[in-house]
C-alpha cells in the first residue's frame, strides 16, 4: 500500500488534523488508491515541458502604493471566537 | 422549459408595465416556500430583505421603464430579477457557510464582487443555496447540512458542488442562480438538473469573495433556464476587477450580440476517443444526435484528438487537493468561523479543523498536503502541473482545426444518492469531460441534449478558446434553438 497509517496520521498532523484511529484505518487505503491513480502521470514523457501554475499568465499584478483604510476593529472582532474588546485572545502561542 | 419564465420574459413583462419587481420577488419566495421542502435547494432564505428590496426596486420601476431607449434595452441590466448564490461567495450581513461547520456562524463583513456587480445590476438576491462542502463533490451529498434533491427524481442526486443552484433554477425557485466550477461544479449539476450552466475562462469573473478552494482552478458562472438568460448574466458578473490578482485585464462585453441561431460556418470539434468505455449509451446517443442536429444545420463536423486529456482526472487530483490544503490552512479558529477550545494552540487547531471539517475535506487536505511535502512534490505536484501544459497545447492544437469542442457533460444522468460514496475515486470519475476545462483555463457550457428512459436529464457540452464565449454561447443558442424538443417539467415537483 502506498500510503501506509502511519503516513495518513503523519501527514494529518502536519495540516493540523486529528483524524480518528478508524478514519485513519479506512483513508490509508483510499488515499493509496488515489495515489496510485495518479502515478499514470509517471508514465509520461514530460522532459522539457513547463509546469503550469496559472493558466494565463499574469505576472506582478500589484496595486498603486496608496494607503487604504482596511476593516473597523469592531467589525473584524464580530466574528472573532474570542476577544477582550481590542484584540483577539488564542491559547498561548509559546509554551511555558 | 416553458413552465417557469425567463430573465427576459421577466424584463419584457416589467418593460411593458405588466409586473413589477416586488412580483417577480415574491413568485420566487412562494415557489421556494412551497417546493424547497422537498428539494433543499436552498441554505438560508433572505425573505426579509429580499422584499423589501424588492419593493425599493417598484419605487423606481416607473423612471427605469422611461429611460429604456428601445424595448431590448430592458435586457442592459437585470432590474428586478430574483436570483440566489451558491453559499461560498460572500455576502455582507449575510450568513455565508461554504456548506461546513467550521463556518456555521461566520458572517461576512464584506461581498463578493460578483454579489456588488449583481446589486448593481438592480437584481434582488433571495438566498443562500447548498454544496458540497468547500465545494469539494460532485453531488452535493458533501454538504455538512442537508441533501439536495434533483427536481427531475427526487431519489437521485442534483450533482455537484453547485447542486443547490442547479436545482434551485430546475425547481422554478429563481431563473438563475450563480454556481462555482472547479473541476466540473457548474456544467455536471446543470445537466444533472437539465437546466443551461456556464463555467466562463479564468480569470473572466472575479473571484474576490469567492471561498477559495483551487485559486487556479476556480470560476464562477451563471446558471439558468436558457443560453440568452446564461449570457444575460454572464455580461453583468464579468470584468476585470482590481481586488483579484488573477483577474483578467479583459472588460466585459454583449455576450448577447453573439446569439444569431446562425450555425453554418461552426466547426464543432468532436473527440472520437476520449473515454468512450465509461459513457452510458443513452448518453452517447444523445450526444451524437445532438452533432447530428449541428451538421443537419450546416455546421462543419472535425474529429480532433486530445491525447492528454485521459490524463486530466490524475492531474486534476493532485493539483486541486494541494491548492486546497493551503487554502484551507486559513481556517484555525483564530479569527472567525467555529473554534473548539484546546490547552495550547496546536490542540485548539487540531481540534477546530477535525471537528469543522467533513471527512471528504479531509481526505483532500491531506493528499494535497502529502503531494506537496518534502520528497514528494516533484514526482506527484510538478508533474501534475506539467500534465496540465500538455492537456493545454492538445486543445491549442484542437483549436486550430475548429471554433468549439463538442462531448458529454458527465459519463452518466443523475446518480442514486449513496451510489457512488463506497469508493472516492469513483465520485472523482464522474468528473472525467468537465475537468479538462478547468486545468486549460478554458470556457465550456452545458445545456440540455435530451431525457434518459428514466426521464433524467442529459447535458451537452460545448468548449472554447480563451476568452472566446461569444462562439461558445452561439453555438449553444443555435442548437438550443434546432434542437426541437422542450426539457419536461420537473417530475420530482409533482410528486
Amino acid at each position: 500500500m502506498k500510503i501506509s497509517e502511519d503516513v495518513v496520521r503523519h501527514v494529518a498532523h502536519l495540516a493540523r488534523l486529528a483524524v480518528s484511529e478508524e478514519d485513519v484505518h479506512s483513508l490509508a487505503p483510499q488515499l493509496s488508491n488515489i495515489i496510485e491513480y495518479a502515478e499514470q502521470l509517471q508514465r509520461v514523457d514530460m522532459t522539457g515541458v513547463e509546469p503550469t501554475s496559472h493558466p494565463f499568465p499574469l505576472e506582478n499584478v500589484l496595486r498603486s502604493d496608496e494607503p487604504k483604510l482596511g476593516l473597523p476593529r469592531e467589525v473584524i472582532l464580530a466574528n472573532a471566537p474570542d476577544d477582550d474588546g481590542e484584540q483577539i485572545r488564542v491559547p498561548a502561542v509559546l509554551e511555558g | 422549459m416553458k413552465e417557469f419564465p425567463t430573465i427576459k420574459q421577466m424584463l419584457t413583462s416589467m418593460a411593458a408595465g405588466e409586473t413589477q419587481p416586488s412580483d417577480w420577488t415574491r413568485q420566487s419566495l412562494t415557489n421556494i416556500q412551497k417546493t424547497d421542502g422537498k428539494i433543499g435547494a436552498f441554505l438560508r432564505v433572505n425573505e426579509e430583505q429580499a422584499l423589501i428590496h424588492a419593493r425599493q426596486l417598484d419605487e423606481m420601476t416607473v423612471r427605469w421603464r422611461k429611460n429604456l431607449v428601445s424595448p431590448s434595452a430592458s435586457t442592459r441590466d437585470l432590474f428586478g430579477i430574483p436570483y440566489a448564490l451558491k453559499d461560498n461567495m460572500c455576502t455582507k450581513g449575510v450568513a455565508t457557510t461554504a456548506a461546513s461547520r467550521i463556518l456555521e456562524n461566520y458572517i461576512p463583513p464584506y461581498s463578493a464582487t460578483v454579489a456588488e456587480k449583481l446589486t448593481q445590476a438592480n437584481g434582488v438576491m433571495v438566498g443562500k443555496t447548498n454544496l458540497d462542502e468547500f465545494a469539494m463533490g460532485s453531488s452535493t451529498e458533501n454538504s455538512a447540512f442537508q441533501k439536495t434533491h434533483n427536481p427531475h427524481n427526487l431519489n437521485r442526486v442534483p450533482g455537484g458542488s453547485s447542486g443547490g443552484s442547479a436545482a434551485a433554477v430546475a425547481a422554478g425557485m429563481v431563473p438563475f442562480a450563480l454556481g462555482s466550477d472547479t473541476g466540473g461544479s457548474i456544467r455536471q449539476p446543470a445537466a444533472f438538473c437539465g437546466v443551461v450552466g456556464l463555467k466562463p475562462t479564468y480569470g473572466r469573473v472575479s473571484r474576490f469573495g469567492l471561498i477559495a478552494f483551487a485559486s487556479s482552478l476556480d470560476q464562477i458562472g451563471p446558471i439558468a433556464r436558457t443560453v440568452e438568460d446564461v449570457a444575460l448574466v454572464l455580461r453583468q458578473i464579468s470584468g476585470h476587477d482590481p481586488l483579484d490578482s488573477t483577474s483578467a485585464p479583459a472588460s466585459t462585453e454583449d455576450f448577447t450580440r453573439s446569439l444569431t441561431g446562425e450555425v453554418k460556418e461552426l466547426r464543432i470539434g468532436v473527440v472520437r476517443d476520449m473515454n468512450a468505455e465509461g459513457v452510458n449509451d443513452q448518453v452517447k446517443a444523445a450526444i451524437d444526435k445532438a452533432i447530428s442536429v449541428l451538421s443537419d444545420a450546416g455546421a462543419q463536423v472535425v474529429e480532433v484528438t486530445l491525447p492528454h486529456s485521459a490524463y486530466a482526472v490524475a492531474s486534476y487530483y493532485l493539483v486541486a487537493p494541494a491548492e486546497a490544503s493551503s487554502n484551507l490552512a486559513r481556517y484555525d479558529g483564530v479569527r472567525y468561523g467555529r473554534r473548539v477550545e484546546g490547552e495550547t494552540l496546536l490542540e485548539m487547531y487540531e481540534k477546530t479543523r477535525s471537528e469543522g471539517f467533513g471527512l471528504e475535506v479531509k481526505r483532500r487536505i491531506i493528499i494535497g498536503t502529502y503531494a506537496l511535502s518534502s520528497g514528494y512534490y516533484d514526482a506527484y505536484y510538478k508533474r501534475a502541473q506539467q500534465m496540465r501544459t500538455l492537456i493545454r497545447q492538445d486543445f491549442d492544437d484542437a483549436f486550430q482545426q475548429c471554433d468549439v469542442i463538442a462531448m458529454p457533460t458527465a459519463p452518466s444522468p443523475a446518480f442514486a444518492f449513496g451510489e457512488k460514496s463506497a469508493d472516492p475515486l469513483q465520485m472523482y470519475l464522474e468528473d472525467i469531460f468537465t475537468i479538462p476545462a478547468n486545468l486549460a483555463g478554458l470556457p465550456g457550457i452545458s445545456l440540455p441534449c435530451g431525457v434518459s428512459d428514466e426521464g433524467l436529464p442529459i447535458g451537452l457540452q460545448l468548449l472554447g478558446k480563451a476568452f472566446d464565449e461569444s462562439t461558445v454561447l452561439r453555438a449553444a443558442y443555435g442548437y438550443e434553438q434546432l434542437r426541437g424538443f422542450v426539457m419536461p417539467f420537473p417530475h420530482g415537483l409533482e410528486v
